[in-house]
């Protein structure tokens, strides 16, 4: 089955490597993916501080559009998935607020959404669909001896009965399983579930620095050589605004910070150049470096 | 119905003699079914007296009860021991974002002190006082039925990732206590009320972490209410604020063409007027600008967006 590739604004935008990082690793295992060129915005719980139904409309048109080609969804921002959960699961346990969103989405659009389409992350496809055996099989440049921490990102776990899919949303090992299985080996710390700071960097610029500060300093204090986050909001406050973390933290900050796709595309042998690994302003050092 | 050993290693604290916490092990035989209040209250009258805890109702109703178990807030009173075995162990901490008195008991006088800010109680209009009680109906007590239904145990305040590094946040609860008040018919200082949360470390300085709501025993559900505060600022036309100028580029980019515009909205929140913010997005634009990894100047428009302008040109409709 092909899937409705849902890029999110920033993979279009500040996170382009992410967007050409999961189609080299797509490639690599044979799945196929269209880029829904026209799916907006998914309102990123901030057009939801507009209007809530108004948000869900925008949403549910997404929906719409991959039940009119039969595809199913696959987000590449763990923010794009949580936020599209979130509103699908209202949606679809709200049959009175389904049929309003109905309502306005046939006014405005001449759409209706159904309630077919699945709506997955690009990790989650990897684990509930294509499968960790088939994944390690693909595998031809273990990460071996490469210390990975994951840092899952809000919209993975929290609300869970609202967002996630995690098999225990308080203590997932989906991102670990993944990272095990690319060759790497995933370091525990206490922030890898924690808040970013990203959704109030523009209203409170101390607060969301030290969020991520802390969570930058937790992983080096575990030993990583890199950071992999499915969001790219994450990815973003954590990478672009690391250099101004030194006034927070007690030791320098260095930490790479990757996006996933580009972790598993660099176990399937996509060269690191091709990856974009150069666009992020903490590079990367040692044996990632060199692949 | 066997009983399994489980191992508890709790939090022990004593003021006149340690300097930092310690844990302590306790192995108990738990029942299928039995509660970790249980358990603790049988840890302190069969295995160690010394040990302080709070709890009270045992039914999830007095909010005594919260502590961290395996580092997330709970109500012990609700939750099943069994339930949150991980390798034959539960860690049981003191709630987080208060300073422990004595092993789990917290000093609560931040959380109690917050609520002072938003004036906890109805203020109808004097001038139109009924001549016996102030009735709601059934469709006006259901904006506020949620928030409401707070049982004040601080699970929210203990895991919120804002509080952590932001004692001045007026922290999920109060933000919510808030909400009851800000949508309660009988009240006559909405706009006042809304101002006030809107303010500087207010509702907007939420950072969505969803931690409020996944601790929240009941149905108050904290982010979804200041949720719906920010939409009701937006709505009053509140947008003299960073977070409502950021909803506001959000409206004037993702309603036009479908995709945020990365470039604008930064400047939007911070203010097209306010040089030193404007400043302060140098740095960081510089950075990304030298690895090439800035948005396009010229903004993405997705395929068709005259249905995505359509769906925001609906929106005040949808508003009322």
């Amino acid at each position: 089955m092909k899937y409705a590739l849902f890029t999110g604004c920033v993979a279009k935008g500040a996170g382009r490597e992410l967007l050409t990082a999961t189609m080299k690793a797509l490639a690599k295992l044979g799945i196929e993916a269209e880029e829904m060129k026209d799916a907006a915005c998914c309102g990123a719980g901030v057009v939801q501080e507009d209007s809530h139904t108004m948000a869900a409309v925008l949403n549910a048109r997404t929906y719409a559009l991959a039940e009119e080609r039969g595809q199913d969804i696959m987000n590449i921002c763990t923010t794009c998935q949580g936020v599209h959960r979130q509103t699908q699961r209202e949606l679809d346990d709200n049959p009175a607020f389904k049929a309003l969103v109905n309502k306005e989405l046939d006014a405005t659009c001449g759409r209706r959404y159904e309630g077919k389409v699945k709506i997955r992350h690009f990790y989650e496809v990897l684990l509930q669909e294509f499968g960790i055996e088939k994944l390690k099989e693909k595998v031809v440049r273990p990460l071996t001896g490469v210390k990975v921490a994951p840092f899952y990102g809000c919209y993975a776990v929290r609300p869970p009965a609202e967002v996630s899919d995690c098999s225990d949303p308080d203590d997932p090992d989906e991102l670990e399983t993944l990272i095990r299985a690319l060759g790497a080996e995933p370091v525990s710390y206490d922030e890898r579930l924690k808040c970013c700071g990203f959704p109030v960097l523009m209203m409170n610029k101390d607060n969301s620095m030290k969020m991520s500060a802390n969570a930058v300093a937790g992983a080096q204090k575990a030993g990583a050589d890199a950071m992999v986050t499915p969001c790219p909001l994450c990815h973003l406050n954590m990478d672009a605004y690391q250099p101004e973390f030194g006034a927070v933290m007690d030791e320098e900050p260095h930490l790479p910070v990757l996006h996933f796709p580009q972790l598993v595309a660099l176990a399937l042998g996509v060269p690191g150049k091709e990856l974009g690994l150069d666009k992020h302003i903490v590079r990367m050092e040692g044996t990632i470096a060199s692949m | 119905m066997t009983a399994t050993n489980v191992t508890f290693k709790v939090f022990r604290f004593d003021p006149e003699k340690d300097t930092e916490g310690r844990y302590q092990d306790y192995t108990l035989a738990v029942a299928p079914g039995e509660t970790i209040l249980n358990c603790v209250n049988r840890i302190k009258w069969e295995q160690d007296q010394t040990l302080a805890h709070r709890f009270s109702c045992g039914s999830a109703i007095c909010g005594s009860c919260a502590m961290k178990i395996n580092g997330h807030a709970t109500l012990v009173c609700k939750t099943q021991a069994m339930d949150k075995v991980k390798d034959g162990v539960i860690r049981i901490d003191p709630i987080g974002n208060l300073k422990p008195l004595r092993d789990l008991v917290v000093d609560l006088t931040p959380f109690w002190k917050s609520f002072e800010k938003v004036e906890p109680w109805l203020a109808p209009d004097a001038h139109s006082a009924p001549e016996k009680e102030r009735l709601q109906t059934p469709e006006q007590f259901a904006k506020i039925d949620n928030s409401t239904t707070c049982i004040m145990c601080a699970a929210c305040f203990s895991d919120c990732n804002v509080l952590e590094v932001d004692k001045r946040y007026y922290g999920p609860a109060t933000l919510a206590k808030a909400h009851r008040f800000i949508f309660d018919s009988r009240d006559a200082r909405t706009e006042a009320r809304l101002r006030k949360v809107t303010e500087e470390t207010g509702v907007w300085d939420c950072t969505h972490c969803g931690e409020c709501s996944t601790r929240c025993p009941t149905e108050t559900k904290p982010l979804a209410r200041i949720n719906e505060i920010r939409q009701a600022a937006m709505k009053a036309g509140m947008h003299d604020t960073s977070g409502a100028r950021h909803v506001l580029g959000f409206r004037e980019t993702v309603g036009k063409r479908g995709l945020l515009d990365e470039n604008y909205v930064p400047i939007r929140s911070v203010g097209f007027f306010n040089l030193a913010g404007l400043l302060s997005l140098a740095p960081v634009g510089l950075r990304m600008l030298a690895r090439g990894k800035n948005p396009p100047f010229i903004p993405h428009s997705i395929e068709k967006a005259g249905e995505v302008r359509a769906i925001f040109a609906k929106r005040e409709e949808l508003n009322k």
